[in-house]
């Protein structure tokens, strides 16, 4: 939204429930910062540092495995 | 006479005090479709039900009448539909959802000749076989079978009382002669008539087992919206009610399902015998052919011969023992009704050739008449 | 974050479908939509028929039914007539709703009975591995149209249209937070409403038919849904192939359960 500056960018944490992940990389391709990765069949967070806490990786998980909450809230 | 109101004693036709009997057993839920010989049951509940606040729907078919008033049975209101042959046949995928999902329900099938379309203005009791097996797989199933309109109304409120306390589908079988026949009958006062209800679960909500394997086979049944959230399916299933696939619990399932009725069939059971004490020639019949069958007993008895009558009133589970009681004494028997001898199989089923067995089947759209039977009793000296 | 756990039946997880199955996006837009509505779990009653989506009750913590193929809708209407403080969830798909059970769609419609059906329409039987259903696309391969179908398809948000229902949208697994936002006004409707959701199935649809991965099939909606608002200005051979996403009806119109209250009031005064 506009009311928040690009400067302010939010921080996210992500994590993903790997017991529920069924590979279909649904969450990794749609990551607009590609925060995530394919490895071994499962989601990995590879770049947490990346993550703006946009939720589009867990609006779309099929499998209830994603979790984003935003940093310092 | 008894005080009753001059109202309770009326003149109704069979179809007219079946849905008189369901009023007066609580029914507030009917959803049905048009079919010829049953529709004035759902007329007079269109007129009726909304005065005491139910729900009458005509459904779009027969298979959506069944389910609707599964759904509602589901949602805490006892429920009916009534039908014939044709529509009887659609509802049978439902109806084993019923037996399956233990969903308390009536359906009634007035009879008409078939197969098919068969003879929609005429008599029939060709689905004994239907009512018994016309839904795929194992699964028990009640049907009651009057032979009078007082009959017929309470018989369908007993149709309710067994459906409330076993937890499952009861199927009332009348016939077009009995659907259509005027006759005078006493209704009893709303007071005087026993009613039976479902079992409540005694569990809290987190405790509570839809389909527990309860000793006397009948788990407890609350409704949907009343705090206990339950899954209900068509699949085999655990206590839990959610599906499973390990065969002890299937077996478990399927087990209980039967157990229920089974260890109950004396109390599910009635037979009324006329003139059996002593008889020599039993007749065994239902429904209107039950009516011609008296006739031709008390014909039978005015020659001097020793004829009597078991009329079933409970066609499944199916009276065997009842039968098996006259075993020794009745040296032989005759099955009387309308179909190509269903019913003269099962009796001969239940006697394991003990004795023989005659048939009398009438099955062209004609009644059986007194004096057919009789001369077949005269035949068999 | 949303916590989806507060609605689940978790001992039920893993869901029983397929990786990248597009049915776990709807269950998800679903939960939120009935958090945003403040629904309590004892009055929602959740009622499906037979396939893949309609295990979706199994997992979820509300009075659920899982009934015959195609009946949902017959069930649901006898639960709505009988008890109408409950609120009727229908889930089911397109074999279900409009094949086998064709018929109670349109009288549901019809009807406008107050229930709210959201209908997975993947375009063909997965669960009974890929047969050919009333919206697969004429030459789009199923396990018994190997040729291609030779069959033209259902429109179905158009049919429940016609039948008569008060509120109609379609939209697809690709925008998550567009179907919630249906989904709530869905079940705000007062009458039949529908939601017409573009769920993919990689396995029975996507493999056979050469549509790629689960990715490419919801990235396919990305790029080939019209708002419906735009669609008005585009002909059809520019619309050919294209998915109109929006809401397509929303109209006030008596309601059954409603119109039989007022008969019951009325006799009930005279
Ligand atoms: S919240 Fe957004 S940025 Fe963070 S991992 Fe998910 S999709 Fe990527
Ligand atoms: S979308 Fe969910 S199931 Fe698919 S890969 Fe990502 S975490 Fe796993
Ligand atoms: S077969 Fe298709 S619709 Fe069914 S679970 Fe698998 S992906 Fe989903």
């Amino acid at each position: 939204m506009s009311q928040e500056p690009a400067a302010k960018k939010k921080k996210g944490h992500v994590t993903v429930r790997e017991a529920w992940c069924k590979g279909c990389a649904i969450c990794v391709e749609f990551c607009p910062e590609q925060v995530l990765v394919m490895e071994r069949g499962k989601a990995t967070v590879a770049y947490p540092d990346r993550c703006t806490a946009c939720n589009l990786c867990e609006l779309r998980c099929p499998d209830f495995c994603i979790t984003v909450s935003v940093k310092g809230e | 006479m008894s005080n009753a109101s001059q109202q309770r004693v009326r003149v109704l036709t069979g179809n007219e005090a079946c849905a008189e009997g369901a009023l007066a057993a609580g029914m507030r839920f009917y959803a049905g479709y048009p079919i010829t010989p049953s529709s004035e049951i759902a007329e007079v509940l269109a007129e009726q039900l909304p005065r005491y606040g139910g729900v009458f729907i005509q459904m779009e078919d027969e298979i959506a009448s069944m389910g609707a008033i599964i759904g509602a049975s589901l949602a805490g209101s006892k429920a009916m539909t009534a039908t014939s042959g044709p529509g009887f046949s659609l509802m049978q995928e439902n109806i084993g959802y019923a037996a399956m999902a233990e969903v308390p329900c009536v359906i009634v099938n007035v009879m008409r000749g078939g197969p098919s379309t068969g003879l929609p203005t005429l008599p029939s009791q060709g689905d004994i076989m239907q009512a018994r097996w016309g839904t795929h797989g194992d699964h028990p199933i009640i049907a009651l079978t009057p032979f009078s309109v007082a009959e017929t109304f309470s018989l369908t409120v007993r149709a309710f009382n067994l459906a409330e306390q076993y937890r499952t589908p009861v199927i009332l079988l009348l016939d077009e002669i009995l659907g259509h026949v005027n006759e005078k009958v006493e209704l009893p006062k709303d007071g005087e008539i026993a009613l039976v209800n479902r079992t409540l679960p005694h569990d809290p909500p987190e405790r509570y087992l839809p389909y527990r394997h309860t000793e006397s086979g009948v788990p407890p049944m609350v409704s949907f919206g009343q705090g206990y959230r339950y899954h209900v399916t068509g699949l085999a299933h655990d206590e839990s009610g959610f599906p499973t696939n390990r065969a002890s619990e299937i077996e478990k399932l399927l087990d209980r399902l039967h157990r229920k009725i089974e260890q109950n069939r004396d109390h599910i059971v009635e037979v009324e015998a006329y003139e059996m004490e002593d008889a020599e020639i039993g007749l065994i019949s239902f429904g209107s052919s039950a009516r011609a069958s008296r006739h031709a007993v008390r014909l039978a008895r005015e020659a001097g011969k020793k004829a009597g009558l078991l009329r079933i009133k409970t066609l499944w589970p199916f009276p065997d023992q009842e039968i098996q009681a006259y075993g020794d004494r009745v040296k032989k028997w005759i099955v009387a009704e309308m179909n190509r001898g269903q019913l003269a199989h099962e009796v001969e089923w239940a006697l394991c050739g003990r004795a023989p067995i005659h048939r009398v089947t009438v099955y062209n759209g004609d009644p059986i008449s007194p004096l057919t039977i009789l001369n077949r009793i005269n035949q068999l000296d | 974050m949303f916590n989806y756990d507060q609605y689940l039946r978790l001992d039920k997880f893993p869901l029983i479908w397929c990786s990248g199955c597009g049915d776990g996006i709807v269950l998800k837009s679903l939960l939120r939509a009935v958090h945003k509505l403040g629904l309590q779990k004892d009055q929602i009653c959740m009622v499906s028929g037979i396939g893949c989506s309609s295990r979706l009750p199994g997992y979820v913590d509300f009075n659920t039914l899982h009934t015959t193929h195609g009946r949902a809708l017959t069930f649901a209407t006898g639960i709505k007539m009988a008890r109408p403080e409950l609120t009727v969830l229908v889930i089911t798909g397109d074999g279900d709703a409009t094949a086998i059970g064709g018929n109670h769609y349109i009288h549901a419609a019809r009807r406008n009975i107050d229930l709210t059906v959201l209908l997975f329409n993947n375009h063909i039987y997965g669960m009974t591995g890929g047969q050919v259903s009333p919206t697969t696309a004429k030459g789009k391969k199923a396990s018994t149209a190997p040729y291609g179908s030779f069959e033209n398809t259902f429109n179905i948000s158009g049919l429940a249209q016609a039948a008569g229902a008060s509120f109609v949208a379609r939209s697809g697994v690709y925008n998550p937070v567009q179907l919630e936002n249906y989904i709530v006004k869905a079940i705000q409707k007062k009458g039949f409403s529908l939601v017409e959701i573009m769920s993919p199935c990689p396995t029975a649809y996507g493999r056979r038919n050469r549509e790629g991965t689960p990715v490419d099939m919801i990235a396919w909606q990305k790029e080939n849904s019209v708002p419906v608002a735009k669609a008005g200005q585009l002909t059809p051979e520019e619309l050919e192939g294209k998915l109109i996403t929006g809401i397509l009806v929303d109209i006030e119109r008596s309601e059954c359960r409603a119109e039989y209250q007022k008969l019951i009031d009325r006799l009930a005064q005279s």
